[in-house]
């Protein structure tokens, strides 16, 4: 299968692992991701006022993309745009669905862009990874498993953007288990544990990172007490604060214990008989090879 | 007798003036008595200093180009921007890492992008201005580089853009940190330097200096250009 | 806290602009504080969100003195769970936006160290820099 790919700025940057360990593991499942041939940043947060349209333009134009790669041939018949990062994931979603219900503001955004772009014509659907994998059945992933990762405990972090607002999130607000059913697919231990939703301080991180620090140990301190050895996630910008900030926690606290964050991609990588190289390990901050060694994995 | 000149309208600043059909932008301005002391440079559309805006008549479109290739038109209305204010930051290209944290160090206005592409559109170079703004946001500076090869400064991307980014500096500093840290590297280029230090081009160089300034025209516009 | 508030004729004003800003009935607010109770960041706020309904609600422009709007990171937490299905994400986007569309960036995007420059990623600067500045 092949899907049309939106990476966005940081998995070309600081998240090479996720975008490396998601591409290596989608070949190994029959799904070869087409990354647009121009790609505009996505904005990142959502425009959530009602007259901000300039800010719909990128999500936009990122949609005609899939539309012209439909007419050149580059795939076939493909309206979906795949997502890894959650926070493209909800940004896009959101935009998608303003043009959807809003014939208006799409006219309005089509005029602005009239003798650039084609219109778009409100068709694309906005897809995370998670949710293809659903979609296939994680019964039929965990059949296509070489090294199971048993016994090793897992926290899902969903993070924010992933579930909220019900309109976009790929599962449940308040209960979801798509983590929790993906995990078990690659044979680990899930973790029952209160933060797996909770925000990690997001884009504070740049400007008032105290918050970060105090969201950031909130979570890690929950995982440790439900026994989770490792987190997983979706986004880079949680990624972001959950390893490296921990990291400086760590350094500014010698007794705080880490756990070590996985992109989920990199666990299902090395589940799928990946070696640590061809899932970036070393992109990771917190160290995650000690407990894939303890569990001989890797 | 010479064919009378046909004359068009056109506003200058805010002034309706009456300049000869075909005229430049520039050609227009000095014709109406403008004494330019800014925003003139090479008159060959290479340097990029004589920036303008304008509108035709009948069209709502605001455009931008340089005041030396620009030909007026019936009714339009004419601006110069004689110079773009900048806040230029200064670095020593040695310290400085080619990726996109040296941008959010130095050039941090650059993560504002909208993607409204009104710099691309604002370009008198054809350049896709966005484009290479978006690789720089990605890190992708040899693509930044690349794109942005043709521009020469002239500023209008970045008096259009409403995230006030400051596109043209952006687009030298990925130059400069792909020429330095990723291009590869040239051995023709090493020779050659090595031939300027050891003298051999001196008598050359010579020759121009002194040479009269009509037939270093001649020469000048007889040379060899090679478009690759 | 009690807060003897006293109002004025022109207090609509503000309500008016925040709720077609946000797009949000913000008069159907029941004041039942589940927004307030439920925020991750709660304890950071001057104001609570429930507070903040009210004090918008009320036509009070002081609430843009507080710094509530600024630390609320729209996480969707409160959206989710309001019992009378209101966005608080978008009116605290509105909030913010009165602010920026007067031209006052609430951060400086300059004070970014160098080491903290090399280190953060793109996705946090570029979402940082669409919430606080304008």
């Amino acid at each position: 299968m092949k899907i049309p790919y939106f990476p966005g700025c940081t998995l070309k940057t600081t998240a090479q692992n996720f975008e490396m360990s998601a591409i290596e593991s989608a070949k190994k499942i029959g799904i070869e991701f087409i990354e647009l041939p121009r790609w505009n940043c996505c904005g990142v947060v959502a425009s959530l006022t009602s007259d901000d349209l300039m800010r719909h333009l990128a999500p936009v134009r990122n949609f005609i993309r899939v539309q012209e790669m439909n007419k050149q041939g580059l795939v076939k018949n493909e309206n979906r745009l795949l997502t890894l990062c959650s926070m493209c994931y909800n940004t896009l979603s959101l935009s998608n669905l303003r043009m959807k219900n809003e014939a208006d503001d799409l006219q309005k955004i089509n005029d602005f862009m009239h003798r650039e772009e084609e219109n778009y014509d409100g068709n694309i659907e906005v897809v995370h990874f998670l949710s293809i994998l659903e979609e296939m059945g994680f019964d039929k992933l965990a059949q296509k498993i070489t090294k199971p990762l048993k016994d090793l405990k897992v926290a899902s972090y969903y993070g924010c953007m992933l579930l909220r607002p019900k309109e976009v999130g790929i599962d449940d607000a308040e209960a979801p288990a798509i983590l929790e059913n993906f995990v078990k697919s690659l044979k680990a231990e899930t973790v029952d544990w209160d933060a797996g939703s909770r925000c990690c301080g997001s884009y504070h991180t740049v400007n008032n990172v105290d918050i970060v620090y105090n969201l950031v140990k909130g979570i890690i301190l929950d995982a440790r007490k439900n026994g989770a050895e490792a987190i997983i996630t979706s986004c880079p910008l949680c990624a972001f604060n959950l390893d490296v900030r921990q990291s400086e926690i760590k350094k500014d606290n010698p007794d705080f214990q880490t756990i070590p964050i996985f992109y989920f991609t990199q666990l299902m990588g090395i589940a799928l008989g990946l070696d640590k190289k061809a899932v970036g390990l070393e992109f990771n901050k917190i160290d995650t090879e000690d407990i894939l060694k303890k569990k001989k994995l890797i | 007798m010479a064919e009378k000149q046909k004359m068009i309208k056109v506003y200058l600043t805010g002034e309706l003036f009456e300049v000869p059909e075909g005229s430049t932008i520039m050609m227009a301005l000095e014709y109406a008595g403008f004494q330019l002391k800014q925003g003139i440079g090479c008159r060959e559309g290479y340097c990029g200093a004589c920036a303008t805006v304008y509108r035709e008549k009948g069209d709502y479109k605001l455009k931008g180009g340089l005041a030396c290739q620009t030909v007026v038109s019936e009714g339009m209305a004419i601006t110069q921007i004689p110079s773009v204010p900048a806040e230029k930051p200064v670095y020593d290209l040695n310290d400085l890492t080619p990726d996109v944290g040296t941008f959010t160090k130095l050039f941090p206005s650059v993560f504002r992008c909208v993607s409204c592409n009104t710099c691309t559109k604002a370009c008198p170079q054809d350049i896709e201005v966005m484009d290479y703004i978006q690789a720089i946001i990605r890190g992708d500076l040899a693509k930044a580089a690349d794109i942005s090869f043709d521009c020469i400064r002239c500023g209008l991307c970045a008096m259009r853009c409403p995230a006030e980014i400051v596109q043209y500096d952006n687009a030298t500093l990925a130059r400069r940190l792909y020429g330095k840290y990723l291009a590869k590297k040239s051995p023709e280029l090493e020779k050659r330097i090595e031939e300027i230090k050891e003298g051999k081009y001196d008598k050359d160089i010579k020759e121009l200096k002194e040479m009269p300034h009509d037939e270093l025209s001649k020469i000048y516009y007889k040379r060899e250009i090679k478009i690759s | 806290m009690a807060q003897i508030i006293k109002l004025k004729d022109k207090d609509t004003d503000f309500l008016e602009k925040i709720m077609e800003l946000s797009g949000e009935q913000i008069t159907l607010c029941e004041q039942c504080g589940t927004c307030s109770a439920g925020c991750p960041f709660v304890s950071e706020m001057d104001i609570n969100p429930s507070q903040i309904m009210r004090l918008v609600m009320l036509g009070q422009e002081s609430v843009m003195d507080s710094k509530t709007m600024w630390i609320c990171a729209s996480c969707f937490t409160c959206t989710v769970r309001c019992p009378r299905k209101l966005d608080l994400s978008k009116v605290s986007e509105a909030l913010r936006q009165v602010t920026l569309r007067g031209a006052i960036d609430e951060i400086d995007i300059k004070e970014i160290s160098d080491e903290e420059a090399l280190k953060l990623p793109t996705i946090a600067v570029v979402g940082s820099f669409r919430k606080f500045t304008g």
